[in-house]
């Protein structure tokens, strides 16, 4: 597949192959590293905002008793944090690095459909809008937790058209970022970059935009079918007319458990990318690697009902659920001991991202043991609903995707900016970041397992201490961001120069590292050299 | 500052407590509040046991994988001036951690099995007791003895709760965790747990009897218990149930089979005064008392201890037209309730009914003067 | 590959997209019917089938097995509702009648509807009714009373060791629109 001959054509368009200028360059840009900056602000914007909400969460949880907010504004709290920061903060994030890295990681030009890209990202500001203006409408904004489940779901007031919109218009902005990926991938690919020679983000990242393709749309689907019971009179999952609550439930776990692993694949790509570069290695066990990918995002359809153990399914589905979702834990082991091979008998070093990987293994790890405990259905019965559950998808959401991700900025920002970041200020957040995220989120587990119920903005007060400190850790880790907010800040505005290849050796891991830092505005306007792609590990 | 140094030493007793803590059950700081109660139920043990059994084997693999991960990262660092190795699979290795996390897997499916099917077997049971979810209280309904009564959060924790209170919830007993009327149930006796609810999804969790279920509005839902000890025990609603889902807690007193009897016999022969008590005229006083009473645990959660309401959410009783009006109207509104007022005519009785809406009428400075005798809501239902 | 066939081969793989996203839409949709059918079939979340009509069984007077009756009053409904017993001792294989009353007890005309479950779930395909008033429309005239039959049988064929049921039903009311908490 050739794209050599993309230089003609845009040659026709773009004379000069720069940007426009000013503010209308934004709106109306193709470029995909236009694109994947304004997605990645996007993510650390909402990063902030869902944060502030989850301050909130956690300033009324310092001590027992209310004393900030009213127990029906906790609930919207706890429902807009969560959607935010899983549709607003770490999918856009990213999409944001997949626009940014995919061209130059597989040496194409460009995306393979700008205008749709364009259209793709500007549906974000106003879906974004229009969840947070539910705020203040009346009844407030959907308290129901991000699930939204029926029938306290319908009890919102007029927020819920909006908060379902909202589902919508992030739908169709997912699609069509998963469509323009998986075409980018599959069509646009430099010479001799065969599918095996991808680099692992790229391939987490197709396995991903498969995932969003099949699930988002049962997700809209679920979420209208919310809409037409409360407004034009179906039962879908109204008993009284012959529905069933729980298969509303059925519907949304099997759009969110492939959600998860839309939010957790991704990271893969990054820490396998990240650590062979820092350990001066080849990745140990690439195709292993993409084999459990593969298997991780085909078994996510298979296990959801794990999220129901306590519905009252019949024994046999208990047990099913059981059994597949345990076996998740085969291809994530060996994802894990493939991150630990690659290390072994490397030359490593400890730049921040080289950090930011090695504390995702670990407490990716934690996670992942926390999860596997409550794979198995009859103990899920003593941790469903409680904070170990909340301590559990926060130590693989926050210390997973969200380190990922600060890995992942710290990796590439020399090359989009082409300056060194501040390495002692990111060290500084790095050490802020690791050791709050642990004060903020090891506690959870043992309320969990004394007996805190999750979603309550007040509790007994035996469980003040571990609430104290975790609160105590949520701030520092709030406020330690914006010393991450800062350090992008820095490199955008100046700094030593990054030479191409930024990282020692960086060269044999990707062909992003053959371009210039920053690299120019269309990437591989030419396709790279062959002898660039067979030396890659 | 004060308050940051006695978090300090909060901290500092707790990490004492960790560092102190001695296995097996208890509750208050140390291992107890750290870690699944053992349980009083045959169900509860076993799934603390398994708790237990997964628990140590990800501890063992944790120590495995960190202390690679530990040793790596101290030997093969580039300061230390090694050499990179090239080596990038190892068929053999890859099969081997394939394989052997699969073994481990099935060793822990078997007792998961096991124990899942024991949950389940509901059969043979000595009583049944349905277990109803409302927003934001639970109804207890005894199918065998006739017994049905609600159970919400008592008015201590309910007036330490209210958002600026300024009571400090270390003051209250049992903070969040009482109610004021329990589920009684007899020790050693198998007794299956019907759930439903009324409104949105609820789910009824006790942590030491070992489990918790929906209670889904429309279906029933069963589990099973046999409290081994008598004593108290205090669980909570677990699945979002609104903006009162925090306060809806679930207090179990377990007695030996005869004292159960003898509360048993106690209810039915309340019930029996409560009829007797329908007929017999009582004071303004008698009636402002009983009624104050019923309205801290029914009514202050909203409308406020004082009847001040909130404005623009919940209306005020202090110089409320309904209860200034005529009687028939604020009879109606009680016991039939209005869109997010609750209908108490299932919930409370003739004589209590009577005596809220004569403190109501004659509270908060409202001297309306009338005393509501409980023949007079006999007479308007 | 020329332009012009990559503009070709990218429009055909976004197509395949649209249409796997288009039918991954409609499954949701589908998903609704087929959940109903499969949890009627298995008696999932004890879900009772329609009434059937009544059909000679060989009663097994040897075995007894302990049905209870439940009722529930969806939200705010003003109705009284009961069963006549709370419990009966029954024969797999013979049909027996259970009255079920409800009492309007406001001064409005009622529209209701009975949902029926039963516990444990997997018993559920084993209780055939003959005559139920579920499911279908119940009128209630204000401060008024009505009687509803159910005529039912537990099919013999159920397993051995059963030796508890439980038949509950919910009314909703099908005039009362969810309500909103404001606040």
């Amino acid at each position: 597949m050739s794209v050599a001959t993309h230089d003609d054509i845009h040659a026709h368009d773009h004379h000069d192959h720069g940007p426009a200028k000013g503010f209308m360059r934004w709106v109306t840009t193709t470029n995909h590293k236009d694109i994947g900056t304004l997605y990645l602000i996007t993510g650390l914007i909402m990063f902030f905002v869902g944060g502030a909400m989850a301050l909130v969460i956690r300033a009324e949880l310092f001590e027992p008793g209310l004393q900030y907010v009213d127990p029906h504004f906790f609930n919207q709290m706890t429902t807009l944090h969560a959607l935010i920061m899983v549709f607003g903060a770490v999918m856009p994030a990213f999409a944001g690095l997949a626009n940014w890295m995919i061209p130059m990681m597989i040496g194409a030009p460009d995306m393979a459909l700008p205008r749709m890209n364009n259209w793709s990202f500007w549906l974000l500001p106003f879906a974004f809008v229009m969840l947070s203006s539910t705020l203040f409408m009346d009844g407030g904004a959907a308290a129901a937790g991000w699930t939204l489940y029926p029938p306290l779901v319908l009890q919102t007031g007029n927020a819920l058209p909006f908060t379902v919109f909202t589902v919508h218009i992030l739908g169709m902005s997912s699609i069509m970022a998963a469509i323009n990926i998986i075409v980018t991938v599959f069509n646009m690919r430099a010479p001799g970059m065969t599918m095996m020679k991808l680099p692992l983000f790229v391939w987490t990242w197709v396995i991903t935009a498969f995932l969003l393709i099949a699930v988002m749309p049962v997700f809209a689907g679920a979420v209208t079918m919310l809409l037409t019971d409360k407004y034009f009179g179906t039962s879908f999952f109204n008993a009284a007319g012959g529905g069933d609550p729980v298969l509303y439930q059925h519907l949304f776990w099997f759009f969110g458990h492939p959600e998860v692993y839309i939010l957790i694949l991704p990271s893969f790509g990054i820490i396998s990318s990240i650590i062979p570069t820092f350990s001066r290695k080849p990745l140990f066990g690439y195709a292993s690697m993409v084999y459990a990918t593969a298997s991780i995002g085909l078994l996510s359809f298979i296990v959801w009902a794990h999220h129901q153990y306590t519905v009252g399914m019949p024994l046999a589905g208990e047990l099913y659920f059981t059994y597949a979702t345990m076996l998740i834990a085969v291809p994530t082991g060996v994802k894990v001991f493939n991150w630990l091979a690659t290390m072994w008998k490397g030359a490593m070093t400890f730049e921040t991202p080289m950090l930011y990987a090695i504390a995702f293994v670990v407490l990716f790890t934690m996670g992942g043991f926390t999860g596997l405990m409550m794979s198995i259905s009859p103990a899920d019965l003593q941790y469903h609903d409680t904070y170990f559950i909340v301590a559990h998808f926060h130590y693989v959401l926050v210390p997973g995707a969200v380190f990922a991700l600060f890995a992942a900025t710290y990796y590439w920002l020399p090359k989009w900016t082409g300056h060194m970041y501040d390495e002692k200020l990111g060290k500084l957040h790095f050490w802020l970041t690791t050791i709050s995220v642990n004060i903020c989120f090891f506690p959870q587990h043992f309320v969990g397992l004394a007996g805190m119920p999750r979603r309550i903005p007040d509790y007994a007060v035996q469980f003040a201490e571990f609430n104290a400190m975790s609160s105590v850790g949520a701030f520092v880790f709030g406020f330690s961001q914006l010393i991450f907010a800062y350090v992008i800040y820095k490199a955008i505005k100046g700094g030593e120069k990054a030479t191409s290849e930024v990282w020692e050796g960086a060269e044999a891991h990707g062909l992003e590292w053959h371009l210039p830092s920053p690299p120019p505005y269309h990437s591989w306007t030419e396709a790279p050299d062959q002898s660039l792609i067979s030396e890659l590990h | 500052m004060k308050k940051t140094l006695q978090l300090l030493a909060g901290f500092w007793s707790v990490l004492w407590g960790v560092a102190n803590a001695e296995t097996g059950s208890g509750t208050g700081v140390g291992w107890g509040a750290l870690n699944l109660p053992a349980g009083v139920t045959p169900d509860s043990h076993d799934i603390h046991d398994l708790h237990m059994t997964i628990l140590w084997i990800c501890v063992g693999i944790g120590i495995l994988v960190y202390g690679i991960l530990v040793y790596s990262l101290i030997h093969h660092r580039k300061s230390k001036g090694v050499v990179p190795a090239t080596f990038h699979e190892n068929t053999k290795l890859e099969i081997v951690w394939t394989i052997i996390p699969f073994l481990i897997l099935i060793a822990m499916a078997i007792p998961a099995t096991k124990v899942m099917i024991k949950v389940y077997d509901t059969s043979a049971s000595d009583m049944t007791i349905k277990v109803t979810g409302y927003q934001w209280k639970w109804r207890y309904t005894y199918l065998d003895e006739g017994i049905d009564f609600f159970s919400s959060l008592d008015a201590k924790s309910n007036e330490a709760r209210q958002l600026g209170s300024k009571i400090d919830p270390a003051t209250v007993e049992h903070y969040l965790l009482n109610v004021d009327k329990p589920l009684v149930i007899p020790a050693n006796k198998k007794i299956r747990i019907l759930l439903t609810a009324a409104d949105v999804l609820h789910a009824w969790w006790v942590p030491e009897f070992g489990w918790k279920k929906d209670a889904i509005p429309g279906f029933i839902t069963d589990g099973w218990i046999k409290v081994e000890k008598p004593g108290i025990y205090r669980g909570q609603c677990a699945e979002l149930c609104g903006r009162d889902h925090g306060f809806m807690p679930i207090v179990v007193v377990v007695k030996t089979e005869d004292e159960y009897k003898q509360w048993v016999a106690a209810e039915k022969a309340k019930q029996e005064v409560g009829k007797v008590d329908a007929s017999k005229p009582l004071t303004l006083d008698e009636l402002t008392a009983k009624g104050k009473e019923v309205y801290a645990s029914n009514c202050a959660a909203c409308h406020g201890a004082e009847g001040d309401g909130v404005p623009g959410v919940f209306p005020a009783i202090k110089g409320s037209k309904v209860a200034l009006g005529p009687l028939a109207d604020h009879l109606k509104l009680v016991l039939h309730g209005k869109a997010a007022m609750p209908a108490f005519k299932d919930q409370l009785n003739d004589v209590e009914i009577a005596a809220v809406v004569t403190y109501q009428r004659n509270g908060f400075g409202n001297k309306k003067g009338d005393s509501i005798q409980p023949a007079d809501i006999q007479a308007y239902k | 590959m020329d332009d012009k066939e990559l503009h070709k081969a990218n429009a055909r793989l976004v197509w395949r997209m649209v249409v796997i996203a288009l039918l991954m839409f409609g499954l949701g949709f589908a998903i609704a019917p087929y959940y109903d059918a499969v949890c009627n079939y298995f008696g999932i979340s004890g879900r009772v089938k329609e009434a059937t009509a009544e059909q000679a069984l060989k009663v097994d007077e040897s075995r007894e097995i302990s049905l209870e009756f439940v009722t529930v009053v969806n939200g705010q409904m003003p109705l009284r509702f009961r069963a006549e017993t709370g419990k009966l001792k029954i024969h797999p294989g013979q049909y027996y009648t259970v009255n079920f009353y409800a009492e309007n007890t406001s001064d409005k005309k009622l529209v209701g509807r009975a949902i029926p479950s039963i516990s444990p779930a997997w018993t559920s395909s084993f209780l055939k009714k003959a005559e139920c008033f579920c499911f279908s429309e119940q009128e209630f005239e204000p401060h008024k009373e009505r009687k509803m039959p159910v005529r039912f049988v537990v099919d013999p064929t159920i397993q051995a060791d059963t030796k508890e049921m439980t038949l509950s039903y919910t009314f909703f009311d099908i005039n009362e629109k969810t309500q909103t908490i404001k606040n």
